[in-house]
């Protein structure tokens, strides 16, 4: 208890050097909000703090699938009050996603390094930390299969790559079920919609920080057997599409 | 109903469940949402999540009856009870501490160890977040919606929260009135 919290000189050093203290320091709090800039953030004394929490932590945690329901259900509500119509609302759900995906992707990184050694501690092999996806086909493995079972505990159900020669730029990645979904009743005159555009957000998002530039839609594709059916349409720019051929003729996997 | 019974259902009523960091993260997006959208207007969005938390309130008490099983509570001891040990253990795997009871009876606090909505989370860092921003507020309205529908009008707020650097997450729960029965409440 008495030893400062350890991120609090992280803190200090972010803002130049700002005197932190203990947070019911109320002297100090008075000084600091006067000065110019930001006092930095309070921090409770019995380090209950980000900082000090296992970032594996909630790793095999579940909680109430109906939780996940509520607030997904009133996430799209409340987006619906400020749209005029489906693709908007799409869109809105998407960037909703994006930030999802770009901290997802940091996450899965840290835990296939982290298992990956501790897998091999016991043997003599020295492990090496997984790469950033160079390939198209490796990300999307890695959204397929990681990023599926980290999010709804499954890989996903199909990968595939757009058969027209005209849009070899184009995958597409299938969810025969979606969960996001599974709650969600569309009303008729807005047939269109899928709801999963959340979903594709947070799949743009990964491409994007792993320097693929990308848009994901996701689109309705019914079948017989699975009503709720979507196929996430990821299309890549030209950039990634020209280096994507470069890697390939060095040879780079 | 004793306490230990209390939390026997809370333990062994099974729920369908999800990977819990969905579930942090897309609450962290919704607040994120809000912070934008009302241009860092943390009052406003304390507002907008107690009302979203309202609505979800009214619908989850349906739930909450279906799966516990449980009847109607002898007064308002065993409801606090009930909301801490069954409500929350069942939809947020959690179970705070219910404590500070104010001498009428009519008033205690939920005190969080855990919260699994906060996790991941620091709150910006823009010298107001922490005095004004009420990050997990949504959990009021739940429960102002929840126990509204069965006849208690209580009101419910945060007086600390860890993420604003306080040693403890407490929420203080009032009940300001049981609504007469043969009035029924109307829909928001």
């Amino acid at each position: 208890m008495a030893a400062p919290p350890r991120h609090s000189t992280m803190l200090s050093i972010s803002n130049g050097g700002t005197p932190q203290s203990g947070p019911n320091d109320k002297q100090t709090q008075q000084q600091a909000q006067t000065l110019p800039q930001s006092p930095g953030l309070r921090v409770p004394s019995n380090r209950k703090t980000i900082y000090d929490r296992h970032l594996n932590r909630s790793r095999n945690a579940e909680l109430s699938r109906a939780s996940f329901a509520y607030l997904f259900g009133e996430m799209v509500t409340y987006a619906q009050r400020r749209v005029t119509g489906i693709q908007d609302l799409e869109k809105r759900l998407n960037e909703q996603g994006y930030p999802l995906g770009l901290r997802l992707l940091d996450l899965l990184f840290y835990r296939s390094t982290s298992t990956s050694s501790s897998a091999l501690s016991s043997s003599s092999t020295s492990s090496s930390p997984p790469n950033r996806p160079l390939r198209i086909i490796t990300l999307l493995h890695l959204i397929h299969g990681p990023l599926w079972r980290l999010l709804f505990g499954r890989s996903a159900d199909a990968l595939e790559h757009s058969v027209s020669p005209d849009t070899p730029n184009e995958y597409m990645i299938t969810d025969n079920d979606p969960l996001v979904n599974t709650y969600i009743s569309v009303p008729r005159e807005m047939s269109m919609l899928n709801c999963a555009a959340f979903v594709a957000g947070i799949i743009e998002g990964v491409c994007d920080g792993c320097g693929f530039e990308t848009k994901v839609s996701a689109h309705n594709q019914p079948t017989e057997m699975w009503p709720s059916r979507t196929v996430f349409l990821v299309r890549f720019g030209d950039s990634v599409m020209e280096r994507e051929k470069v890697l390939e003729r060095s040879g780079v996997k | 109903m004793s306490a230990n019974k209390t939390s026997r259902i809370g333990e062994e009523t099974r729920v369908d469940k999800v990977n819990a960091e969905l579930v942090t993260l897309t609450y962290g997006t919704i607040v994120a949402q809000l912070c934008q959208d009302y241009d860092s207007d943390y009052q406003e969005v304390n507002k907008q999540l107690d009302k979203m938390g309202y609505n979800i309130g009214m619908r989850l008490i349906e739930d909450f009856l279906a799966k516990s099983g449980v009847g109607r509570c002898a007064n308002f001891k065993e409801t606090a009870d009930m909301i801490a040990k069954v409500g929350f253990k069942i939809f947020l795997n959690v179970t705070p501490t219910v404590t500070n009871w104010a001498s009428d009876n009519n008033q205690f606090s939920l005190i969080f160890e855990d919260n699994p909505l906060a996790d991941f989370v620091e709150l910006p860092d823009d010298g107001r977040a922490q005095d004004e921003l009420w990050f997990s507020n949504i959990l009021c309205g739940v429960l102002r919606g929840s126990l509204e529908m069965v006849q208690m009008q209580i009101e419910a707020h945060f007086v600390s929260d860890v993420l604003r650097g306080d040693e403890t997450t407490e929420m203080r729960v009032s009940l300001v009135r049981y609504i007469e029965d043969e009035m029924p409440p109307e829909e928001e």
